[in-house]
């Protein structure tokens, strides 16, 4: 085994300390190191958006980043999304309009759908579909979701 | 993935004596978005990555004195395509920078990477090509710079020795009257690799016809390519669609397209022309002032 390198991130507003291998990704440090597992493993090449989180509020694919790369930063997962006041507009909505249904693009779902809103907060339908392209569902065909997140938007603005 | 070592140098001289010390055996990591899929399907298996993110020369993105732009190898495309500066100047580098992979990828990807990755279908280095960019390099005897269209050598094949380290696109003032546009043709509307691509750049003289023109072919050689005879015709003439058409049917005949999964040769070449002409329209409209900005 690989010398393991010691890593220092905020991950959901907390400070996280672990050691792992320069060849482990964000991806299995969150998941089998810090057992931080809605983030989901799909295709492992960036193609499916399974795996998203936030990196310092910028959406990336966490199989494509290195554990170590991290060091100093901060990440934000699904387990971080929902306030102590409950669950976030986005989450309610997609709970409301039943923009899910097997559940495992849905994590990754969120947090595109929440660094959408956070750079655009009232996106077109066009918008929403060509920002969302990186995150794939086989389940809800996309519509719910669609109006998942433009029904969350209108939520959040009048907020 | 086979185990390697990880190090992040803060200094461009220390990055550079890193993979110089550890020559084939070390890899510069950027955004990671194509070497680490490469790494994990075992196509390569460096002992030691170099993240040079921490590097403040590729991390630049700005204007300098001299008028000219300086974008850092290891910027994220994203910061690439809505730097108002980009969209302003190079609309482009704007266009293909947009285009490339989903939003999660291109957090990530970075301009220097689609560069040195080399594939034929990379969307950003037609627009680099077209826009004059110039690639900065350093290495342990020195540094240079060449211009970005004999930058790759042939599919994943680029110019750079082990030693050396791609640290920054330069891009030439943007001149008034002058404008740029990149389109290619996929399947999908999102998440492809293009089949064709075509960048243009133009620059019209007071009486408004065609001072200076550039066009740039992608995904149909094996190295993106220049069609120099299909943009020399069309300077002094008056940019009519008659014009960019006999242009664009010029640059098919540089297109030397394979045949693959993505598309037969004959539809590449096809393709070319159709994009070289709206490519050609979308500078034009632009050079007038009336396309505004990147997309």
């Amino acid at each position: 085994m690989a010398d393991r390198v010691r890593v220092q991130a905020r991950v959901n507003g907390r400070v996280a300390e672990f050691l792992c291998e320069p060849r482990q990704s964000l991806l299995e440090c969150l998941r089998d190191i810090l057992h931080l597992t809605g983030t989901k493993e799909g295709c492992s090449d960036g193609n499916c958006g399974a795996c998203a989180v936030l990196l310092n509020g910028q959406l990336v694919n966490s199989c494509l980043v290195l554990g170590v790369e991290v060091d100093g930063q901060e990440v934000t997962t699904i387990e971080g999304l929902a306030g102590a006041d409950g669950l976030h507009p986005l989450q309610q909505a997609f709970l409301e309009h039943e923009a899910l249904q097997c559940g495992f693009c849905t994590p990754g779902m969120l947090l595109a759908a929440k660094a959408l809103l956070d750079r655009t907060p009232n996106p077109s339908e066009g918008e929403i579909r060509r920002w969302l392209a990186g995150n794939l569902c086989r389940c809800t065909g996309y519509d719910r979701i669609v109006a998942a997140v433009q029904d969350a938007a209108t939520r959040m603005q009048r907020s | 993935m086979k185990p390697f070592a990880y190090q992040a140098p803060t200094a461009l001289q220390e990055a550079v004596a890193v993979l110089a010390a550890a020559g084939e055996r070390a890899r510069p990591l950027a955004g990671g978005t194509d070497l680490l899929v490469q790494m994990r399907r075992g196509l390569l298996a460096p002992d030691l990555l170099v993240d040079v993110k921490r590097v403040p020369e590729l991390g630049q993105l700005g204007t300098g004195a001299d008028g000219q732009l300086r974008i850092g190898a290891a910027v994220p495309l994203d910061r690439v395509g809505r730097h108002p500066a980009v969209r302003a100047g190079y609309p482009a580098l704007a266009d293909a920078a947009g285009l490339i992979g989903s939003v999660a990828i291109r957090s990530r990807a970075s301009l220097g990477g689609n560069l040195c990755n080399a594939a034929p279908s990379a969307d950003s280095v037609p627009a680099l090509i077209v826009l004059g960019a110039t690639a900065l390099v350093a290495g342990s005897s020195g540094s240079r710079s060449l211009p970005v269209e004999r930058f790759c050598t042939g599919p994943g094949q680029t110019v750079l020795r082990h030693d050396e380290l791609l640290v920054a696109l330069d891009l030439p003032p943007a001149l008034p009257r002058s404008g740029s546009g990149y389109l290619r043709f996929t399947p999908r509307g999102e998440m492809d690799i293009a089949v064709a691509g075509v960048a243009a750049w133009l620059l019209l003289g007071e009486d408004g016809r065609v001072a200076a023109a550039r066009i740039a072919l992608g995904a149909v050689g094996p190295t993106p390519l220049v069609a120099t005879e299909a943009a020399q015709a069309l300077v002094g003439r008056a940019p009519t669609e008659e014009a960019l058409a006999e242009a664009a049917a010029l640059a098919q005949a540089v297109a030397r397209p394979i045949e693959d999964v993505r598309g037969t040769a004959a539809q590449r070449r096809h393709l070319v022309g159709v994009l070289a002409r709206r490519a050609l329209a979308a500078a034009l409209e632009r050079a007038r002032g009336e396309g505004g900005d990147g997309r």
